[in-house]
């Protein structure tokens, strides 16, 4: 049996006050002093922990702690003193797409390592747009057709980064010709740049750190330094238009390089070669109206090995209105490089909108290899996407002040969690390879489709969009 | 439910020996009211200093929420959960308007948009408890909408086109809602339950042995059925035995020969639909004393049951299973629980060819237990799918009406019920919604620590106090007659003398998100 990937976790609590749902309001001046009081009989004791958090600390956010949301306490106080509020920081955190629970959750994975469980079935909306128009599959009794379910252990998440040969030729018992290089990473995740409004240069150490510890790889910024030599293995330099050119002995120690798509691609291909001929080539081809055509294309260039498609930070086509998503764009390439006869040879990797362990299974589903992520990152360090990351602003998940073992532990715990899901899902699927995941959208299925074929059979045509 | 003739020749010698009298109960509602000082209410009644006393509200209102005791000059706390709030002013008892002073206010409780979700709305909710509490729907004057959630999509989306006029009038008492369990011929007991459901697999571990006796309870007054759910069968549980369901799960915990003999009907779980394909998980924490005895396990560690029993890989074993099952008890039907993948269907028609009376599917909106947030929400169909492409799928195989198909995890009302039945089902189970009928707020916390802080999820001795069984048995006998009437008056109002004359009637539905143009029927 393969040697398994396991991460070493430990929790990691936040800096900052943890910041609750639900928040209890209590009017205290009418307090009948009855001896009764609810608050001593809370399960989850959090009036005493919340008493001990007030006096240490001065944030008012403490207030809302960490009340579950029972409702025991306002129902059993003698004089109905008590009242039960949405804490209405915890409304604000995120935007319409990276909601408040997906902060809080990430939050969560990134203490714990764990994955996030709770009781009472599932409480969300039916549907929605995105990727929550999609369900995985699972695997009922087990048939002969399917893997079969497999102890976890048996389930690889090992994806290859590069150009595979559509087959293969030998010449008497050895092969006739050299085969392209190849990365592998033990699980389909790769840690993406940040965006520019979230490029903080005391996260360039924590990223390096964090790829180095989980065995991933980290898209590193050519135009800045990295702060370890004995990181290269896990940085890929991503060399923007005007990045100057990595030095040769340093890029010999990378694996991976990415480069974003201009026209002198094909000549920087071709120099970062000449210099080093076993590093796979990525290109970066932004998600726009034209970025599908062009990522078709240079699907069948060679030198491209693979080709990284970046979406906005919410999953969005760039500059297209009504924007595509990025599953249904995924599903695009992928079926288009079927029919042209070379999905094998390339990989595909996806970014941008990928906020929850599930977004990295589905995109797989729809056609990537693996998935890129910053934002998830971020979050894990308290972020709350504020948007106010402006110079003399004061950032309330104190990203200024980084102590890289505190933000290395949230990260690779959060990227534990991930994986862990990652093999719940695909162990309900009963898959054991997470290679045969890609573009199998039997594995899944869509809203419209089942729509169509449950109530659009009944009901004629569906007006709601 | 009357022991069915024969029972001596079909029951084991070693059951009858050790069978025990069975409990009777009254199927007759009662007021079973909060068991909290401080009823959660959607309007909240504020009564200034500029009140005189003049009780004038007293005499207005006619919900009674205002309270002055007997000998007392000033006023109680009002009664908000009873106030109807502003739709008060149309009726001429509005007691804000009439109040000399102007001493009242009414205004909308700031906590009740916190109570509950998209799939269990507030008004869901409240409304639940005030059917726990009273045994009838909530007057229309509260304007709770108890007939659907506000998920988006599924029976959210539903509505039934109910007729100015039913096609055929008729009397309340002339509409049979009853439910044939078994339609094979195969020589088994033909067990028919009075009401189109029963009580959800819910161990003892997850829920507490008052939540499983007042479900079993009911269940006896409805002549219907409770399940134990994979944690064992309590031994308080034998007075109930003819109204049981035994799970044989994939961690086999508490199942013994005996424990299986002693039931009419055993109900394989392959799969949960809060957790399919991951097998049930009872967190540490939760495995008390009382409950690893009973699942013979060691105090404290997580319980693992396994996905899926690795016995069976194929009908054919699934098939092997059940005869196990049929030849160590001879009179019981066999139900197979699955949850909702892309071949439901497929599996569903399996199950009927192994040898199942009962197809159970449950879907994801359910479930006590612990489940990952991932798979809840992602993993295989809702349950509104999965009820239609199972039906016509069983249609076409000609099996249709050899097979019993029951849906669960995610039915909410007695129009769910009837939802479900028209999409193609025969019956459903329900759990959640008896869960609310207890008290419970969906804080979702069910899984972790003690367990329910409400004192239903839980094997905690001290929250496990917090509820009285013959309270909870009321609470739930009143949900379920609340559930019939409802039931009842919508087929009254469709023409339909019969509950499984409803099944497939995708016709008397409409969908909101459609054009609703295309004439079809079942």
């Amino acid at each position: 049996m393969p040697e398994k990937y396991h991460l070493k976790t430990r929790p990691v609590p936040p800096r900052g006050p943890r910041l609750g749902k639900h928040g209890v309001v209590d009017w205290r001046e009418d307090c009948a002093r009855c001896h009764n009081c609810v608050k001593k009989a809370c399960v989850y004791d959090r009036y005493r922990q919340e008493a001990e958090y007030i006096r240490n600390l001065s944030q008012v956010e403490a207030l809302f702690f960490d009340c579950m949301g029972c409702f025991s306490c306002v129902q059993d106080c003698t004089k109905g003193l008590l009242c039960l509020s949405l804490n209405p920081v915890y409304e604000a955190l995120g935007n319409s797409y990276w909601k408040p629970d997906i902060i809080k959750t990430t939050w969560l994975q990134a203490e714990t390592a764990k994955i996030p469980v709770s009781g009472a079935g599932y409480r969300g909306p039916f549907s929605g747009p995105g990727f929550d128009s999609m369900w995985t599959d699972m695997s009922e009794i087990v048939r002969p057709t399917r893997d079969g379910i497999h102890g976890r252990e048996y389930i690889s998440t090992v994806v290859d980064l590069g150009r595979k040969p559509p087959f293969l030729a030998f010449d008497g018992r050895r092969l006739a010709a050299e085969l392209p290089p190849l990365v592998s990473l033990p699980m389909p995740l790769i840690l993406d740049l940040s965006s520019p409004a979230h490029t903080l240069p005391q996260l360039d150490a924590v990223l390096e750190q964090t790829a180095a510890m989980t065995d991933l790889i980290a898209i590193f910024d050519a135009r800045r330094q990295p702060a370890s030599e004995e990181h290269l293995r896990h940085i890929a330099f991503y060399l923007a238009p005007d990045s100057p050119p990595v030095p040769p002995a340093v890029l010999r120690k990378t694996r991976l390089v990415e480069i974003a798509d201009s026209p002198a691609l094909a000549q920087r291909l071709k120099a970062i070669k000449a210099i080093h001929p076993d590093i796979v080539a990525s290109v970066r081809v932004e998600l726009t109206p034209t970025g599908l055509p062009r990522a078709l294309e240079l699907a069948g260039w060679p030198e491209v090995e693979v080709l990284h498609l970046v979406a906005d930070a919410n999953g969005n086509e760039i500059g297209a209105q009504p924007p595509r998503f990025l599953k249904d764009m995924l599903r695009q390439v992928h079926t288009a490089l079927v029919e042209k006869g070379i999905r094998d040879e390339i990989t595909i990797m996806a970014g941008g909108g990928i906020a929850l362990p599930e977004h990295l299974a589905k995109a797989i589903i729809c056609g990537a290899d693996l998935v890129t992520i910053n934002l998830p990152l971020l979050i894990a360090l308290e972020c709350r996407l504020c948007e106010s990351c402006e110079p003399g602003q004061p950032c309330p998940a104190r990203l200024e002040t980084l102590d890289p073992d505190f933000a290395v532990g949230r990260m690779t715990n959060l990227i534990a969690a991930w994986h862990d899901q990652l093999i719940e899902v695909m162990g309900a699927m009963g898959m054991r390879e997470v290679r045969r995941l890609r573009g199998d959208v039997g594995r899944a299925m869509f809203f419209e489709q089942l729509e169509e074929e449950t109530f659009g059979k009944l009901y004629g045509t569906r007006t709601r969009h | 439910m009357a022991p069915e003739p024969g029972i001596e020749e079909l029951l084991p010698r070693n059951t009858l020996k050790t069978r025990v009298p069975q409990e009777t109960v009254e199927r007759v509602t009662r007021p079973a009211p909060s068991r909290y000082r401080n009823e959660i209410a959607k309007y909240l009644v504020h009564r200034s200093q500029d009140c005189r006393l003049c009780g004038k509200c007293l005499e207005l209102c006619p919900w009674q929420v205002h309270v002055r005791k007997p000998g007392y000059r000033y006023f109680g706390e009002p009664r908000h959960h009873l106030c109807i709030g502003p739709a008060c002013k149309k009726t001429g008892h509005d007691c804000v308007t009439h109040c000399p002073q102007k001493a009242l206010q009414i205004r909308e409780n700031p906590m009740y948009p916190l109570l509950g979700d998209f799939r269990w709305s507030s008004d869901l909710i409240l409304a639940t408890w005030k059917m726990a509490e009273t045994g009838e729907a909530p007057p229309p004057a509260y304007d709770y909408n108890y007939e659907c959630g506000n998920s988006g999509g599924g029976f959210d989306r539903l509505r039934f086109k109910f007729p100015e006029r039913p096609p055929v009038v008729l009397r309340e008492d002339e509409i049979d809602t009853s439910l044939l369990l078994n339609k094979r011929d195969d020589g088994r007991p033909k067990l028919r339950i009075d009401v189109p459901w029963y009580g959800g697999g819910m161990s003892f571990g997850s829920v507490s042995n008052v939540t499983q006796l007042s479900k079993a309870r009911a269940a006896v007054a409805f002549n219907t059925f409770t399940c134990t759910g994979e944690g064992g069968y309590m031994e308080r549980m034998r007075p109930y035995d003819d109204h049981v369901i035994t799970q044989v799960a994939t961690g086999l915990f508490g199942v013994r020969e005996e424990t299986i003999q002693r039931v009419p009907i055993i109900e394989f779980k392959y799969a949960q639909g809060a957790k399919p394909g991951l097998g049930g998980h009872l967190l540490g924490d939760k495995n008390t004393v009382s409950v690893a005895k009973m699942r013979e396990a060691v105090l404290g560690i997580s319980l693992f049951s396994p996905f899926p029993f690795h016995s069976v890989y194929s009908i054919e074993d699934h098939a092997k299973h059940i005869e196990w099952l049929k030849h160590v008890n001879r009179r019981a039907l066999i139900s197979t629980k699955v949850s909702t993948p892309t071949d439901v269907d497929m599996v569903a028609v399996g199950s009927y060819s192994a040898g199942s009376h009962i197809v159970h599917l449950d879907g994801g909106y359910g479930g006590t237990g612990a489940a990952p947030d991932i798979a809840k929400k992602n993993i295989a169909m809702p349950i509104e799918y999965a009820i239609g492409k199972v039906h016509r799928f069983l249609t076409d195989e000609g099996v249709r009406d050899k097979l019993t198909l029951i849906a669960s995890g995610g039915i909410r009302s007695a129009y769910d019920v009837a939802k479900a039945i028209a999409l193609g089902a025969d019956g459903v189970v329900i759990g959640t919604a008896e869960l609310v009928a207890l008290g419970c707020v969906r804080c979702s916390r069910c899984e972790s620590g003690r367990g329910c802080p409400r004192g239903i999820a839980t094997t905690d001795p001290e929250l496990c106090r917090k509820m009285e069984l013959d309270w909870a048995a009321q609470r739930l006998i009143n949900l379920y007659s609340a559930w019939h009437k409802l039931l009842v008056s919508i087929l009254q109002r469709l023409g339909l003398r019969r509950v499984s004359e409803l099944r497939g009637r995708t016709d008397l539905m409409m969908h909101l998100d459609y054009s609703n143009d295309v004439a079809k029927t079942s």
